[in-house]
């Protein structure tokens, strides 16, 4: 118990002081970084509290897939050498207060609610999928199919709208570039290409190109 | 102190979501960080999701926290999508740039 709530302290201090280095970092690649070790130490804890396949899918998904896809945009945009110029600016900035004052709200908001926060009586057994003996994987597995099936299907949906609405999106067609036309090449007949001429005696040939 | 409950891993998702939160506020940098802030809110989000799944005995947060997932990667596809078009409009993503809505 005393090592899990070391683990617990040292990972989730590493998780608030990235995610604060994610936002006030100079550089934009840092940030990125940042946020990739916040996504690792949120998944070590995942893995710590007993979710052991949604850590692994937090690893795979964000730092495999979100985290690179961040890093690939700012290293294309060239932005990274953009100085962040965190309270001045060259407008005046008069959203900064407001921005601090809404912000301490809600945490205070979120403060009061944790700490006023009780379970219900009859929470506890509220039995509705309970955990069984296998393990984490198998048993999301168990329900992810068979009663969240029309969800999942769903969820498919708008990975395929993503995916097409991105490249939609940045699809940019090029002027002046030849491509490979498969059809024309297969279906040009000798007719096409091949003209026969009678050419008189001492007369050329004129070629209309 | 050295019992960590379900209030340790709220107060957790609580610091991570502020911190998200006052990121989008205060930047006064480029657009792809305000992104970043948005996944560390989804990120909070799914931290109260998979605590109250584990300390309540029940499956549905983690599933819950699979669609979640899901739906931040395509928002950082589409988001980063646009910013890319943008850049490519206007040529540069400062945030106090970018004002053609005067707002």
């Amino acid at each position: 118990m005393i090592a899990h709530a070391i683990f617990f302290y040292i990972f989730s201090f590493i998780a608030v002081i990235s995610a604060v280095m994610v936002t006030v970092s100079k550089n934009t690649v840092h940030s990125v970084f940042f946020l990739i070790l916040d996504f690792i130490s949120i998944s070590c804890l995942f893995i710590m509290i007993g979710a052991e396949f949604l850590g692994m899918i937090m690893l795979i998904v964000y730092v495999g897939a979100v985290a690179v896809l961040f890093l690939f945009v700012v290293m294309m945009l060239n932005v990274a050498h953009q100085k962040n110029t965190f309270f001045k600016s060259t407008h005046g900035s008069r959203h900064i207060p407001i921005g601090l004052l809404v912000s301490l709200i809600i945490f205070f908001e979120l403060v009061i609610v944790v700490g006023g926060w009780k379970y219900k009586p009859d929470l506890i057994n509220s039995i509705s999928l309970e955990i069984s003996e296998v393990s984490n994987t198998h048993s999301i597995g168990y329900v992810l199919y068979t009663d969240y099936i029309h969800l999942f299907q769903l969820s498919g949906m708008i990975l395929l709208v993503a995916m097409i609405g991105a490249i939609i999106l940045t699809y940019r067609k090029r002027e002046g570039l030849k491509r490979q036309s498969y059809f024309s090449q297969i279906s040009r007949e000798k007719g096409d290409g091949v003209d026969l001429v009678d050419v008189e005696k001492n007369k050329g040939v004129k070629i209309d190109v | 102190m050295f019992e960590i409950g379900l209030g340790h891993y709220l107060t957790l998702g609580a610091v991570i979501f502020t911190i998200g939160v006052v990121g989008i506020f205060l930047n006064r940098k480029n657009i792809i960080v305000i992104l970043m802030s948005i996944e560390l809110i989804l990120l909070s989000v799914n931290i109260n999701l998979v605590s109250f799944s584990i300390f309540i005995n029940d499956l549905s947060g983690q599933i819950f926290t699979l669609f979640i997932l899901t739906v931040a990667a395509a928002e950082a596809a589409i988001g980063l999508a646009i910013i890319v078009v943008y850049y490519r409009n206007a040529g540069s993503i400062r945030v106090e740039e970018i004002d053609k809505l005067k707002g």
